[in-house]
C-alpha cells in the first residue's frame, strides 16, 4: 500500500471547518483497543483513504453502545450509554454509519431508533460490497488467488440482522477457493462470545465454544478464516493457538484481506 | 338399542368436550397472567408468517426425513379429522357411513384416500416411536427429557398408531359384512389398505365381526375425544398453539432486544431530558426483568404452551453442545411448568429463577439466535433467558462478578475494558507513523 501519511480526521476537527462527513466510521471499543483488532480498524481505513471516502472518526469522544451491558441484562447502563451516543450523534448530524463491528452495527441499526437515534448503518462488509458493485473497489486477486478460506459467520452479523453474503462476495471477488463450514449461514455456530460473554469465563462444560468452532474450521483445510467481528476474531485465534495451528493457519478480518488485495 | 347408543355417543362426546373447554379456558386465563405486550401490529406480515411457518410447515424442512414423516401425520391429522365428521354424524342419528349412498364411487375415493393417510401416519409414528426408543436420537435423550416428557412423548405416538389401526380393523370387518350383506352395511367399494386384513375377518362368523367392527368404532371415537383431552395436558399442544404463536411471532431482526420503557424514563429524567407523561400507571411496572413465570410476557407463556419438546433449539444450542447446563428446551418446559404450578394456586414460596432455572443456565447463553432460528414454530427461548438476566443485573445486583467490573468499565471508561478514554483514538498514531 502506498507509504504516505494518513491523518484520521475526526468529525469535531471537521465541524470546526465548518463542513461534516458523508459518512461516520464507528470503530467500537475493540477496534479501538485491542492489539489485535486496531489492526483491522487501520486495515479498514486504508481502505477509505484508498477509495477516497468523505468520512471521519469520533476519536476519543466515541463511547461503548451499550451492547454487552444491555445483553448482560444491564437495562439502565444500556440506556444511559445510548442516550448520551445519540445525543452526541445528533449533535454532529450524522445520518449514516459504518462500523467494523457486527455487535455495534446490530445496536446502532436496530436497537437506538427505540431510543430516538436513527441512523442508516452498514457493516463494513456491506459497505465493501456495495464499493466493489459499484466498481470503485478492485480487487487484484493478490495472494488469496486460489488459496482455501474459510468464512465464520458472526451471528450478530448473519442470524440477527441476515448478512450472509456481503462477505462471501467479498471473499470470492479474490479468486480463492471458499470451504464453507457445516454449520454455516443461519446454522452457523456461535464463536461463543456473544451476549456479554466475551468479559466473562464459559460457565462449566467439556469444552470451550471456540475450541468446537476452531476444530470445525481446520476440519476444511482452509489457509485463512475469514472473520467479520472482532468478538469472533478473539475467539478464533485463542482457537487457533490452543490447537497449535498458528503456523498453518491465519485468522484474518476482511477487511485485512481487501486491503492487502486492493488494486492500486 | 340405537336410542340407548345415540344417548352414549351423546355423552361421549358432550364430557370430554366440558373437560377440553375448561382446561382451555384455565390455560388462556394461565397466559394471560403474563405481561402485556403489543403484537398486534403488520397483520398481513402476520398472516404470511403464520401460513408459512405453522400452515406451510417451512422451517421443519431443515431436516428432510423427520419433515416428510411429519407432514405424513400433519395431513393425516387434518383430513381424517373429515372422517370423524362422518362418525359424529353416524353417532347422533344412529346411522351407519351416512354419507356412503350420497357420494357414491366418490366415497371410496375418500375412504381410500383416508386409509392411505391413516396407513401413512402410522408408519411415520412408529419410524418416530425407533428414533425415540431404538435409535435414540440425542435430542430425545437429554436430561430434561428423562421420565414424563419422554413418556408423554411415546404415548402421543402409541395412541396416534392405535386410532389409526382402529380405522383399518374397522373398514376390514366392513368390507366382510358388506360381502355377507349383512343389514346396514353400505357398498363401500373395494378399500386396498384394509383389504389386507379381510383375510383374518374372514375367519369370524358374522356376530362377532359386527362385534369388531362396532367396537373399533367405538374405541375411534372414544379414543380421538380422549386423546384430544389429553393433549391439552401434553407437549401436543402444538398442533392447535402453533398457529397463533407464529402470528404472535416476534417480527424484528432477531438481534433486536426489546427496549425496557420504564427504564428509559427514568433514564431520561437522570440525563435532565424532557419525559413524556407515562402511558402505564407505575404500578403496573412490577420489578424489572422477570423472577418469575408471570414477570415474563403472555407470548413468552404461550411459547411456553407451544413447546412440543422437540429440541432442536437445544441440539443447536453452543452452550449446551460443549456440555453446559443450559437448554433452551428446558428453559420453555421450565416455564410451562411453572405457570401451570402458579395457576393451580401451588407453589407460592417458589419462583421460575432459582427453583426452575438456575442462574447458571442463563449465564451460558451468548445471545446467538441459534434457538430461535432452530425452532420450526417461532418459540424464543432466549426473550426467558434475557428477562431473566435482567432482573439479575437490576434487581439483585447479582450477575457475575466479571459482568459487574464489565459495567463499572463502561460507567467509568465508556469501554468495556479497562482503559482510559482518552488513548481511544491511538490506533490512529500508528497511521501518522505509517507503521504499517
Amino acid at each position: 500500500m502506498s507509504d504516505q501519511t494518513i491523518n484520521v480526521p475526526t468529525v469535531a476537527e471537521l465541524q470546526a471547518k465548518g463542513e461534516s462527513p458523508e459518512i461516520l466510521f464507528w470503530v467500537g471499543c475493540a477496534g479501538s483497543f485491542d492489539d489485535r483488532y486496531k489492526r483491522v480498524t487501520v486495515a479498514f481505513t486504508k481502505i477509505l483513504h484508498h477509495l477516497g471516502v468523505n468520512y471521519a472518526v469520533l476519536g476519543p469522544e466515541e463511547s461503548c453502545t451499550g451492547d454487552p451491558a444491555r445483553r448482560a441484562g444491564n437495562e439502565f447502563l444500556f440506556q444511559m450509554q445510548a442516550m448520551s451516543n445519540i445525543q452526541l450523534l445528533d449533535i454532529y448530524n450524522i445520518k449514516k454509519i459504518v462500523t467494523a463491528c457486527p455487535h455495534c452495527f446490530n445496536t446502532i441499526k436496530n436497537e437506538y431508533p427505540d431510543l430516538g437515534g436513527n441512523y442508516e448503518v452498514v457493516h463494513h462488509t456491506t459497505f465493501l460490497q456495495g464499493m466493489l458493485n459499484e466498481g470503485k473497489l478492485k480487487i487484484t486477486g493478490g495472494d488469496y488467488k486460489g488459496q482455501k478460506i474459510t468464512y465464520h459467520d458472526s451471528c450478530y452479523l448473519g442470524r440477527a440482522n441476515g448478512v450472509y453474503e456481503a462477505p462471501r462476495e467479498l471473499l470470492q471477488s479474490l479468486d480463492a477457493d471458499l470451504v464453507e463450514m457445516k454449520r454455516c449461514k443461519t446454522k452457523g455456530l456461535c464463536c461463543g462470545a456473544g451476549g456479554g460473554q466475551m468479559f466473562k469465563d464459559a460457565e462449566k462444560g467439556d469444552k470451550e465454544i471456540n475450541i468446537d468452532r476452531t476444530e470445525e474450521a481446520i476440519g476444511t483445510g482452509a489457509k485463512v478464516i475469514a472473520s467479520a467481528c472482532p468478538f469472533c476474531m478473539t475467539m478464533m485465534s485463542d482457537g487457533v493457538k490452543n490447537k497449535e495451528k498458528e503456523t498453518e493457519m491465519q485468522v484474518k478480518d476482511i477487511a485485512e484481506i481487501i486491503e492487502e488485495s486492493m488494486g492500486q | 338399542m340405537t336410542l340407548i347408543s345415540q344417548i352414549i355417543f351423546v355423552i361421549v362426546l358432550a364430557v370430554p368436550t366440558y373437560l377440553i373447554v375448561k382446561r382451555i379456558r384455565q390455560i388462556r386465563a394461565n397466559i394471560l397472567r403474563g405481561k402485556a405486550l403489543d403484537r398486534n401490529d403488520n397483520s398481513s406480515q402476520r398472516w404470511k408468517t403464520m401460513l408459512l411457518i405453522a400452515f406451510g410447515q417451512k422451517k421443519m424442512f431443515k431436516k428432510p426425513i423427520p419433515a416428510f414423516l411429519h407432514l405424513l401425520i400433519y395431513v393425516g391429522f387434518l383430513v381424517i379429522n373429515l372422517e370423524v365428521l362422518e362418525f359424529v354424524i353416524d353417532g347422533l342419528l344412529g346411522t351407519h357411513r351416512v354419507f356412503a349412498p350420497y357420494l357414491g364411487s366418490f366415497y371410496n375415493v375418500a375412504m381410500n384416500f383416508f386409509e392411505f393417510l391413516a396407513l401413512g401416519v402410522l408408519v411415520s409414528c412408529v419410524i418416530f416411536l425407533i428414533r425415540r426408543n431404538v435409535v435414540k436420537v440425542p435430542r430425545f435423550t437429554m436430561p430434561e427429557m428423562k421420565g414424563w416428557p419422554a413418556m408423554d412423548g411415546n404415548l402421543i405416538l402409541i395412541i396416534e398408531i392405535t386410532l389409526m389401526m382402529a380405522i383399518l380393523k374397522m373398514n376390514a370387518a366392513d368390507q366382510v359384512l358388506q360381502a355377507r350383506e349383512v343389514a346396514g352395511y353400505h357398498e363401500t367399494g373395494k378399500l386396498w389398505i384394509s383389504s389386507a386384513l379381510v383375510p383374518i375377518m374372514e375367519m369370524f362368523d358374522t356376530s362377532l365381526l359386527i362385534l369388531t367392527e362396532r367396537g373399533a368404532w367405538w374405541f375411534h371415537i372414544v379414543g380421538i375425544m380422549a386423546f384430544a383431552l389429553y393433549v391439552t395436558y401434553s407437549k401436543h399442544l402444538h398442533i392447535f398453539l402453533a398457529f397463533p404463536n407464529t402470528y404472535y411471532s416476534n417480527l424484528n431482526p432477531k438481534g433486536k432486544i426489546n427496549n425496557m420503557d420504564a427504564v428509559t424514563t427514568e433514564v431520561k429524567s437522570m440525563l435532565g431530558m424532557p419525559v413524556e407523561a407515562p402511558a402505564a400507571s407505575p404500578d403496573e411496572i412490577g420489578r424489572f426483568g422477570a423472577k418469575d413465570a408471570t414477570d415474563l410476557s403472555w407470548k413468552s407463556l404461550m411459547e411456553s404452551y407451544t413447546c412440543t419438546e422437540c429440541g432442536r433449539c437445544t441440539s443447536e444450542c453452543p452452550a449446551n453442545l460443549t456440555g453446559k447446563t443450559l437448554s433452551p428446551r428446558k428453559i420453555m418446559m421450565d416455564t410451562r411448568d411453572r405457570i401451570e404450578e402458579i395457576g393451580k394456586g401451588e407453589g407460592t414460596e417458589k419462583s421460575l429463577l432459582g427453583d426452575y432455572i438456575t442462574k447458571e443456565e442463563i449465564n451460558a447463553c451468548t445471545s446467538c439466535n441459534a434457538c430461535t432460528e432452530a425452532c420450526p414454530i417461532n418459540i424464543d427461548p432466549l426473550g426467558i433467558i434475557l428477562e431473566m438476566k435482567r432482573y439479575v443485573a437490576m434487581e439483585e445486583s447479582g450477575s457475575p462478578a466479571s459482568w459487574n467490573a464489565m459495567f463499572a468499565n463502561i460507567e467509568t471508561n465508556f469501554a468495556p475494558w479497562k482503559f482510559a478514554p482518552s488513548d481511544r483514538f491511538n490506533w490512529a498514531d500508528d497511521l501518522k507513523n505509517d507503521k504499517k
